[in-house]
């Protein structure tokens, strides 16, 4: 039996567990937020992606119960949470900087939100114990927050948070502060906790690596408005905007006009002169209407003599960036447009066959590319 | 480690000469045994005796210390509020008259406050007594504690507070289960400021008081305008004994607390 | 987690809002503003032999009391000479007083500021005892120093420098020595937090810029410790102004400052009309530099955030 996969935004039958319905925030003149419309399913680990003042710490913010919303509603669990002040939210949040209170222990800092509810003290320590195994802070729970390092006192914020067992956690930038390994390997302990715990988790971040590696489903924002929603796949293979496709990853853009050519098959002239391009697009372009092609840099071929591709531009190597086990060669077209063909090393660098200056060929199919039209 | 320049060192060394010697002078004479400041005459503590057995200075003593615990415990409450409400409430109705009428008593002169005072507590019908001096030092107590704790909570992370409310706290909650214990260091200078401004006043006292109420202040004063008093040389050793050791003691404990925080955090840091 | 009315939900937080506002807010109304408005109404009033010693009072009904006041008092400020004589020589001493602070206190805030950093909680501590010590002890103790019979004098024979005693107490000269003493913490202390903030590389670039100790100086360490030296200043110009303490111990019945002027118009002539009016008009020479003090501290608030 194959494991069904974790899609319930493809399923009608099931009710999301937040909407925003129409949503705006205004801060006097700025527009935070602007008509915004999303719905996030239980379970999730969906993130919220963009640059600094695109909206998406505001979002946070008015699920947490910190900022309400101007216009528009919205909903958790079906019930408009509006003016419900953050203090009587199922709702828990893990700040940016933490914010552990450094006059508790550990353990208090665990138990703050218990206490609030007024439960029993078996009940509290039994539970601040799972979530102290559950973090890996069993040794440290007697001490105070600057008696422990950076890692520990995130992973603190993390226990804490959840001790509640909200029905929504929400991440702010949670591992900005952290270095790249310690990074990476607490990005899959937070998404083994997620699904350990079954929490819906919301993460805002402005490192789109980081969201595409821990997303089930990631909104791209800018501007106060959602660009596109989409798991990283279709995110990274079919953006919908220039845009995305530029703020996710590296991408090659080329300017042109459509020309249809076939069923679901373009033509794009994209210089004088040229040859034209050719794509596969399910999208609908009329005669003539301006388009970008998108085209990702490992997806583009280099070569040494005109191949035998659907594309194929001739142009010369300006620039080559060397990463190790990648090598991007920015070929630069008769047109003055630079091309990026990422390349694996598959041999020494010495014995590289492409070097500066030299005459070279990229060619990528016509069905790896994406015909975008703004 | 920068070295002073000379200049530099002739500056701290006459800067701190010019103000201690004063103090150091008065010490030495009230151990006098003659009256004179001009002669010599041996070491003596008959001053301090003579001090000890004055009921009058004992009794305004008490009077002053009475008065100081009230108005700077009630300053500190209202002083508290008043920073709380200017650092986080936002804006409200009346807001610029409020900080005014907070910022203001740090400057105004004394006799301006203690005049106008007093004319408010003749004018409702006052008996003045500890009540009014009471009333007067908190009234400006409170500006100093509002300066001094609001300088405080503007450093304060207020993600802190937020993420008591996250948490479940009330607001008067995590006010007083995070917020508070926090800021406590400066609610407590707060408190000891408010505490020697009034232990210290005599302008507004002598306005406000009373036939039943003479603060100590007072009673140096009508000593001191006839000329130098060796009880007041007496006196004033005291004092300064006193707030030496307090101002010594707390730049101790503050040291020391500064110290194992740095430790503590060295400790962590070497930890993964 | 029950779903409370909309209306409750909103009501609980605003008013407990409101109680906290109102609290100090009505304290300092009543007992800041109001005594002000009293003053000024006081100021307006006759010297009666009463209880209370003007007239008239709410006693006579509202009305008829409004319609007595008038600005008589302000009138006889102008005409007798004591009174603007007083004002202008408060003025020329505060403001004398200000400087002579100034030109002390800088290089001491400065060194401060300059010193190894372990130094530094100590010599703060060292500026601040005198702050905590009591101000009226503190201006007694130069009455012993500045007497003819007194310390300094009794120094300077010793040594040789003068052969008579100077006279120093009971002059202007022995109120801004009084005035410099007392407030000199309070020109260090803005000045060294300003100077503590200056990033030292600053002068180094000036300096690798080819200018000279002095000229770095001039050109950086001043202008950018600004901000403490009008704090600095405000904090001894503002209550020196208005000083009674100072001018009394120290100072000769030639002494005029307004501060005295006032407390004895009102304890020993009991003439609190005219004290009143005297307080007002003081009171309306200091709104202007309060003004510009509480903008430069708000400034200052803002720059820090």
């Amino acid at each position: 039996m194959v494991d069904s996969v974790f899609a319930p935004w493809d399923d009608s039958d099931q009710k999301p567990l937040i909407r925003f319905r129409n949503v705006t925030k205004r801060f006097g003149d700025f527009t935070a937020i602007d008509n915004l419309t999303l719905d996030i399913f239980a379970q999730e680990f969906f993130a919220l992606l963009g640059p600094s003042g695109c909206g998406k710490t505001t979002m946070m913010r008015m699920l947490a119960g910190f900022e309400n919303p101007t216009k528009g509603a919205i909903e958790l669990a079906g019930q408009d949470i509006a003016g419900v002040p953050p203090n009587k939210r199922a709702v828990n949040m893990m700040f940016q900087s933490y914010a552990l209170f450094p006059h508790l222990t550990v353990q208090d800092n665990i138990a703050f939100g218990l206490r609030r509810e007024s439960r029993d003290s078996n009940f509290i320590s039994e539970r601040v114990s799972e979530m102290l195994k559950l973090t890996r802070l069993e040794k440290f729970a007697r001490r105070k927050p600057h008696q422990i390092s950076g890692g520990q006192r995130q992973r603190v914020a993390l226990a804490r948070s959840l001790a509640k067992a909200p029905k929504l956690l929400l991440l702010d930038e949670p591992l900005g502060a952290l270095d790249a390994k310690l990074r990476e390997a607490t990005q899959f302990e937070l998404m083994d906790i997620q699904e350990k715990t079954g929490t819906t988790f919301v993460i805002v971040t402005h490192d789109q690596e980081e969201a595409m590696t821990v997303a089930s489903r990631v909104a791209v924002m800018d501007e106060g408005r959602i660009m596109q929603v989409a798991t990283p796949e279709k995110i990274y293979e079919a953006p919908n905007s220039v845009y995305v496709a530029d703020f996710i990853g590296d991408v090659n853009i080329i300017p042109g006009t459509a020309k249809a050519a076939g069923p679901d098959h373009y033509e794009i002239d994209w210089a004088e002169g040229r040859e034209p391009l050719h794509a596969i697009s399910k999208k609908d372009f009329a005669e003539g209407q301006s388009c970008h092609l998108a085209i990702r840099p490992e997806k583009v071929a280099i070569h040494a003599e005109h191949p035998a591709a659907d594309n194929a531009v001739l142009g010369k190597v300006l620039d080559i960036a060397y990463l190790g086990n990648l090598s991007t060669y920015h070929v630069q077209l008769p047109t003055g447009e630079i091309i990026k063909a990422q390349v694996a090393n598959t041999r020494r660098v010495s014995r590289r066959d492409y070097t500066w200056e030299d005459q070279v060929w990229v060619s990528w199919t016509k069905t790896t590319g994406v015909l975008l039209d703004q | 480690m920068t070295r002073l320049s000379l200049f530099n060192v002739v500056s701290l060394t006459f800067g701190f000469v010019f103000l201690y010697v004063p103090m150091l002078i008065l010490v030495i004479y009230s151990f006098n045994k003659s009256k004179l400041v001009t002669v010599w005459a041996g070491f003596s503590t008959k001053w301090y005796s003579e001090l000890l057995a004055n009921d009058a200075f004992l009794d305004a003593a008490w009077v002053t210390v009475k008065v100081a615990v009230l108005s700077s415990s009630i300053a500190t409450v209202l002083g508290t509020m008043a920073a709380y409400v200017l650092v986080r409430g936002g804006r409200f109705f009346g807001r610029t008259l409020f900080s005014g009428m907070i910022y203001a008593p740090l400057v105004m002169p004394e006799v301006i406050t203690g005049l106008s005072l007093l004319l408010l507590f003749i004018g409702m019908g006052l008996d003045r007594g500890v009540l009014t001096i009471v009333l007067a030092h908190t009234t400006f107590s409170m500006c100093f504690v509002s300066v001094v704790v609001s300088s405080r909570l503007m450093t304060f992370d207020n993600s802190l507070e937020e993420a008591a409310l996250d948490l479940g706290a009330s607001p008067l909650d995590a006010f007083r289960l995070v917020t508070l214990p926090i800021i406590a260091p400066a609610v407590i200078s707060g408190w000891l400021l408010a505490f020697t401004l009034s232990l210290d006043d005599l302008v507004i006292a002598s306005f406000t008081s009373g036939p039943s109420a003479t603060t100590l202040p007072m009673k140096i004063w009508s000593s001191v305008r006839l000329g130098v008093s060796p009880e007041i040389n007496a006196l004033s050793t005291i004092l300064i004994a006193m707030v030496t050791i307090g101002v010594v003691a707390a730049s101790l404990a503050s040291k020391q607390a500064a110290l194992r925080a740095k430790r503590d955090e060295q400790k962590a840091a070497r930890m993964t | 987690m029950g779903q409370l009315d909309k209306n409750d939900r909103r009501a609980a937080g605003p008013m407990k809002r409101a109680i906290l506002i109102a609290m100090p807010y009505t304290w300092l109304l009543a007992l800041f503003l109001i005594p002000f408005a009293v003053v000024f109404k006081i100021s307006l009033s006759d010297i009666e032999l009463s209880i209370p010693p003007y007239t008239p009072t709410m006693k006579d009904g509202l009305w008829n009391m409004l319609s007595r006041l008038d600005f008589e008092n302000f009138v006889f400020l102008t005409q007798d000479d004591l009174y603007w004589k007083a004002y202008v020589s408060s003025l020329r001493i505060a403001l004398i007083s200000t400087v002579l602070t100034l030109v002390v206190g800088y290089p001491i805030a400065y060194a401060m500021a300059r010193a190894p950093e372990q130094w530094r909680p100590t010599l703060l501590m060292l500026v601040i005892l005198p702050f905590w010590t009591s101000f009226l002890i503190r201006v007694y103790a130069w009455i012993g120093i500045l007497s003819n019979e007194g310390f300094l004098n009794k120094f300077l024979l010793w040594i040789g420098l003068i052969n008579e005693p100077l006279t120093i107490l009971n002059t202007n000269a022995a109120v801004f020595i009084g005035i410099v003493y007392t407030y000199l913490p309070f020109m260090i202390l803005p000045i060294y937090s300003a100077l503590d903030r200056l990033d030292g590389s600053l002068i180094e670039a000036a300096e690798d810029l080819g200018c000279s100790r002095i000229k770095a100086f001039w050109l950086i360490t001043i202008p950018l410790s600004r901000n403490g030296i009008i704090a600095g200043c405000f904090l001894v110009f503002i209550p020196a102004l208005g000083e009674f303490v100072i001018p009394s111990l120290l100072g000769g019945s030639g002494t005029l400052m307004i501060g005295k002027v006032l407390f004895e118009e009102f304890f020993s002539n009991r003439d609190w009309p005219v004290a009143s009016a005297v307080a007002v008009v003081l009171l309306l020479i200091l709104i202007i530099p309060i003004v510009l003090f509480q903008r430069n501290e708000q400034k200052q608030a803002e720059a820090d955030t």
